[in-house]
């Protein structure tokens, strides 16, 4: 079902010169926004958050598969061909198959989202994604009782995805959720940015949004999802296991072993762009916080 | 002009080979232009940063930048004495330059890291005592400082066969670089290895050869 989550970051700046793509979508969520900060929203009225340029969220990327640098995504993406693009959705669930991206976005309900998005490397953006709830989809395939986990695939292609070559990665580069993390209202499956096309470099023509996790979790180019009973071992978490780990979720208490993930910096502001507090759970711990009541977060990094 | 031919006559058959041509141009050379000319990146880096092209995120790219210079330059150093006793060029005179100007853009880096990356005091400290990486980091950098200090030649002739003793500081300080280099890294990386592949080459050189008896 869509439009189950109301957004709470306000875009209550003047007009930013970046901000010049599909400014009327970007109102309505700062119309919600305000509405609900008026009522007394204590994290929608602390906030002054407003989204990054369309040059931010297209030009800093990390999208291993087409090189380690931030600049190598924009720079070789456009060799990736996403037309056509399938989606097998196999493993515990009633309807497996391919499903070609077309029928996908027949089916769905393409909704703005405003949301953080906090990297592992402790950076950060606002992005206005368009997409649509995972959960719409998985129920599109029908999940079986028994599932517990979303285990994600991204396109393995190094013809096209030159990054590839690379072996010191497995690829393809795998995701993972657990059932209830994927129903989530907050868990979408990105097609856009700023009502435009999601770019290549951004991981079209979808990709997985789990605002309350390090970026990394938000697999990109996916072509497989796989409805499973054991929890699946993510590409980072196989990597360096002791740095990364499956729940991966935003946490300023928990540092990462080489760096501090109290603070963030965001990108876009230049020289002298300073440092801010990292919000638990990416400030959606109202959200979610109770799917992992009784966890030690430290442990389960 | 008007001396008699015969006294050049012994140079001008003696071909002069190709290290005699690199160390008279060398002695030639003063060494502050080259200073001037490797200071140049600084506002260069700085330009580019502040234009965007350095990408969305300048203070990390300059700081990497620095670093990176600095570690280069450091190996340059390292390059002076083994090139004077096996190739029998004789650089020496830009040792120090090389140490100076590795010592000016390790600084630089740190002061981009303190103020511009980080900038939160409790931060740096915590961070200081508690990543490896910079623990290893600062380590070098507070090793270079009596180096710096001592780059003149009132203290060589003060310090005298000390001042040599002291100078092996160096040695620590640049594979305490390299390992910050590769510790950085997510993973294991061609580039910092590569670093520190030449690092230790140019440190193996200066080992002692011990000579074996042979065995009878």
């Amino acid at each position: 079902m869509a439009f189950r989550w109301k957004n709470r970051l306000t875009d209550n700046d003047v007009t930013d010169e970046a901000v010049y793509l599909n400014r009327r979508q970007l109102m309505g969520a700062a119309a919600a926004g305000l509405g609900l900060a008026a009522a007394g929203n204590r994290a929608a009225a602390a906030e002054d958050l407003e989204p990054n340029s369309w040059e931010d969220i297209t030009e800093y990327n990390n999208f291993y598969e087409f090189g380690t640098d931030k600049g190598d995504p924009k720079r070789y993406a456009h060799a990736l061909t996403i037309d056509p693009w399938s989606v097998k959705i196999d493993g515990m669930v009633d309807n497996p198959g391919d499903y070609a991206f077309e029928d996908i976005m027949k089916a769905m309900t393409i909704e703005e989202r405003l949301y953080r998005f906090r990297c592992v490397e402790a950076w950060s953006m606002v992005i206005p994604w368009n997409g649509f709830e995972l959960a719409d989809m998985l129920n599109m395939a029908g999940v079986q009782s028994g599932a517990r986990y979303v285990r994600f695939e991204t396109l393995y292609r190094p013809e096209e995805m030159h990054g590839q070559k690379a072996t010191w990665i497995d690829w393809p580069y795998i995701e993972g959720l657990r059932l209830d993390e994927a129903m989530h209202p907050l868990t979408i499956m990105a097609t856009g940015i700023y009502g435009r096309d999601i770019p290549k470099q951004n991981g079209a023509p979808l990709r997985l949004v789990v605002p309350w996790k390090y970026g990394f979790k938000s697999i990109k180019s996916i072509v497989r999802i796989t409805l499973t009973d054991e929890q699946p071992v993510n590409t980072w978490q196989q990597l360096q296991p002791r740095e990364y780990g499956f729940y991966s979720n935003v946490n300023p208490e928990v540092d990462h072993p080489r760096w501090t993930q109290a603070t963030e910096r965001v990108i876009g502001g230049g020289l002298f762009s300073p440092r801010i507090p990292t919000l638990m759970f990416n400030g959606y711990e109202e959200e979610v916080a109770s799917m992992y009541a009784g966890m030690d977060l430290t442990k389960f990094y | 002009m008007d001396r008699p031919l015969d006294q050049h006559k012994t140079s001008q058959q003696v071909k002069p080979s190709w290290r005699d041509t690199v160390n008279g141009f060398a002695r030639r050379v003063p060494t502050w232009p080259v200073y001037i000319l490797y200071m140049l990146p600084v506002p260069w880096l700085l330009w580019q940063a502040q234009t965007g092209g350095l990408g969305r995120e300048p203070i990390q790219a300059l700081e990497h930048e620095l670093g990176e210079i600095a570690l280069q330059l450091m190996i340059f150093s390292l390059v002076i004495t083994p090139v004077r006793r096996h190739a029998g060029i004789n650089l020496l005179k830009f040792r120090r330059m090389f140490g100076l100007l590795a010592f000016i853009y390790v600084t630089l880096h740190l002061l981009v890291w303190l103020v511009l990356d980080v900038g939160i005091l409790s931060q740096i400290w915590n961070d200081i005592l508690k990543r490896p990486y910079i623990t290893i980091g600062m380590l070098g950098f507070v090793l270079m400082i009596p180096l710096a200090v001592t780059s003149n030649n009132w203290s060589v002739r003060r310090l005298g066969p000390a001042w040599r003793k002291l100078h092996r500081l160096t040695y620590a300080a640049v594979l305490l670089g390299g390992l910050h280099f590769i510790m950085v890294q997510k993973v294991w990386e061609a580039e910092p290895l590569i670093y520190m592949g030449a690092i230790l080459l140019l440190l193996s050189l200066r080992l002692p050869l011990k000579r074996r008896k042979p065995t009878a």
